[in-house]
């Protein structure tokens, strides 16, 4: 485990995903594709940075890589300065559930389950608060979402807005240094748009977490600290 | 709760059909197994019962002789003597009291009873019959057997009245056509003696019941001329299942061979256990389709929830946990496979038990015959889980070896 935890705020600006000359190849045989071309990229704390570029340039698959879903064929990831790319299983997942949260492009949750215990799932594997206290803190988050009526629905019950809102709430759940988000606004209008990228943004700001979206939004993408073009691969 | 079963069950409620499938093939494979094992052990657990009630859990028969000594003693009158592997056997008990006196001297003997055996013939006013003579002291046979409780009719208190009283075999007097109070000839080496049944048994056991006679000792040793002796000495034991140590160490320290049960009915004893090897075998083909329709729901599952699967793994649960939700779902159907098992065992056991059938051949029973033993049910649910439990694991490491980067990009397989 880090020394960092994602609880206590670090001063704003530093350094929390670092990562150098990433390459990715997808599919095999004749149909590998050099998907990911040496991507190079810093993620520091408070600060939003929106990833945008043409449809099937490599946001998602950067992403998964910098969520530590994946694994890339050449470069490094570092997350709080510990190298990640080439440490095994158990440490990527101990990574995930205590500094990372991620906001999958189509929105992924479990479906037999209530938007509540869905936002409480990660909170109850990684098992840091009393049972008492999650269970605050995940109706708060839903609530930040405009979800505090429905927090007893089951995951099927909710629109696709609703199922990514929750998604988002999920995702911050435990309080993590870095939050991915692909296409976080995707599927909501312009006031549920506007709620989340508020969210997100305050975030950043009020608890010194990093945040990184993919969007096709440009009111959003202008909005953010920094914006990335990316293009075939690679940034530009 | 922790988390892992919590996500289990939701993961089994979500599926009910193929689970309700495998729950129902764990209950029957479970059940089949109790009902199998009740009944194939409850005919051999009687036949021994009445085995060892009628007989003896041990038996001296044979004087063992060493080569040396053999040629002084061989040319006593009616004694036979024939060689097994090296070691002579001379048939009978000569000092029946002397062998009596040491054996009561063994911890775990209950009773101990000499009897002289002698084949006759019968004859009633009707019929003539084949027969054996059992030469018994009443009081010390009934410490060795059931015999007390096997009398049909007539009394065994009027067996000690007169010389000339006989208990008889149920099916013996039936050939006969006698009944308690009448009388009947036994012919032997040319002299006959008449006799009264004053009972009549009936052990269950066939072969007993078709050729015994039992008269008090004294005077079947005056019938048979055989003035000493004895052909066994019967003993019963607190605890059958030590017999055959007993009688190994009985043979070493008297110098007889003694027989245990379990050697004595030794053919029917394998049948049985040969019987019910092959059933178990039988119905553990049902705990196996148990474990296939656990491996079908779960891979069915797993396949469903690869999504969920990247999910889980994406907010840090660990391949070991995805392992241990697959492997949980399998231990819930289990658990109540195994109480469901259970209580269908126990019922049909019950209502087998009420089945009628009749049986005379080998034994006599009116009902199927079953056992109620705690360990058969602790044999069904041990195996369900192996098979189970096994059958899962696939499945289950599959879904843990799953890379969460692969299924959200749709090429996992
Ligand atoms: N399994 C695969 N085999 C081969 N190529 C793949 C595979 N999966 C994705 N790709 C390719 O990788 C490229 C990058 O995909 P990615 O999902 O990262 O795009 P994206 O930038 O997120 O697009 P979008 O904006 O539509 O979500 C695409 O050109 C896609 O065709
Ligand atoms: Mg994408």
């Amino acid at each position: 485990m880090s020394p960092v935890t994602a609880a206590t705020p670090a001063p704003a600006g530093d350094l929390v995903l670092r990562c150098t000359n990433l390459h990715r190849h997808l599919g095999q045989g004749e149909g590998r594709v050099h998907v990911l071309k040496g991507v190079s990229f810093e993620a520091r704390r408070g600060q939003v940075d929106a990833i945008v570029g043409p449809s099937g340039c490599g946001k998602s698959t950067l992403l998964y890589l910098l969520g530590l879903l994946d694994q890339p064929d050449e470069g490094q990831i570092e997350i709080n300065g510990q190298r990640m790319s080439n440490s095994d299983d158990l440490a990527r997942t101990a990574a995930r559930g205590a500094h990372i949260g991620f906001v999958f492009q189509f929105h992924f949750l479990m479906l037999e389950f209530t938007a509540l215990e869905n936002v409480l799932m990660p909170m109850r594997k990684l098992a840091k608060l009393a049972p008492g206290a999650m269970e605050a803190r995940a109706h708060a988050l839903l609530g930040s979402v405009g979800l505090g009526e429905k927090t007893r629905r089951l995951a099927t019950q909710l629109s696709g807005g609703e199922q990514q809102r929750v998604a988002i709430a999920r995702a911050l759940a435990n309080e993590p240094a870095i939050i991915l988000a692909d296409e976080p606004t995707g599927n909501l209008d312009m006031k549920n748009s506007a709620m989340v990228f508020d969210l997100l943004t305050r975030l950043a700001k009020d608890h010194g977490q990093a945040v990184v979206l993919v969007t096709h939004n440009p009111e959003i993408a202008q909005r953010c600290d920094f914006t990335r073009p990316m293009r075939d691969g690679l940034f530009v | 709760m922790s988390p892992n079963l919590r996500i289990a069950f939701r993961f089994l409620t979500a599926k009910k059909r193929a689970m309700m499938m495998s729950l129902s093939c764990t209950i029957l494979g479970v059940g089949l197994f109790i009902v199998t094992q009740a009944t194939t052990s409850g005919f051999e657990s009687f036949f021994i019962k009445t085995m060892i009630g009628s007989d003896g859990a041990l038996r001296i028969v044979d004087r063992i002789q060493d080569t040396m000594r053999s040629m002084g003693v061989s040319g006593a009158a009616g004694i036979q003597v024939r060689a097994l592997e090296g070691v002579k056997y001379l048939e009978g008990i000569d000092e029946p009291r002397r062998i009596i006196e040491a054996v009561n001297e063994f911890a775990g003997v209950l009773g101990v009873s000499a009897v002289l055996k002698g084949d006759v013939q019968i004859s009633s006013s009707f019929k003539l019959e084949r027969a054996q003579i059992f030469g018994i002291d009443l009081a010390q046979h009934l410490r060795v057997s059931q015999l007390a409780r096997k009398i049909v009719a007539g009394r065994l208190e009027d067996f000690g009245k007169s010389p000339s009283a006989a208990l008889m075999g149920r099916v013996l007097a039936d050939r006969l056509q006698l009944t308690v109070g009448d009388s009947f000839v036994i012919n032997v080496r040319g002299e006959s003696r008449r006799y009264r049944v004053v009972a009549i048994f009936e052990t269950g056991l066939r072969d007993i019941d078709r050729t015994r006679l039992y008269l008090d000792l004294v005077e079947a040793r005056s019938l048979l001329k055989k003035p000493t002796g004895a052909t066994f000495i019967q003993m019963n034991l607190d605890d059958p299942k030590r017999a055959p140590a007993l009688a190994a160490r009985m043979v070493e320290m008297l110098h007889h061979n003694v027989e245990p049960w379990q050697l004595r009915e030794v053919e029917w004893l394998q049948t049985f256990r040969a019987l019910r090897i092959s059933s178990a075998i039988t119905v553990t083909v049902f705990t196996l389709i148990a474990g296939l329709a656990m491996f079908n729901t779960l891979a069915m599952i797993v396949i469903e929830k690869t999504k969920d699967i990247a999910i889980l793994r994406s907010m840090g649960f660990e391949r070991r946990d995805i392992t241990q939700i697959f492997l949980w779902q399998a231990a819930i159907v289990l658990a109540f496979g195994a109480v469901g098992g259970a209580l269908f065992g126990a019922a049909v056991t019950s209502a087998v038990e009420h089945v009628p059938l009749t049986i005379s051949t080998l034994f006599k029973t009116d009902h199927f015959l079953v056992e109620w033993n705690p360990w058969h049910y602790v044999e069904a649910i041990a195996t369900a889980v192996v098979m189970v439990m096994i059958a899962s694991l696939v499945p289950a490491r599959r879904a843990a070896r799953l890379e969460p980067g692969d299924i959200v990009r749709g090429t996992a397989q």
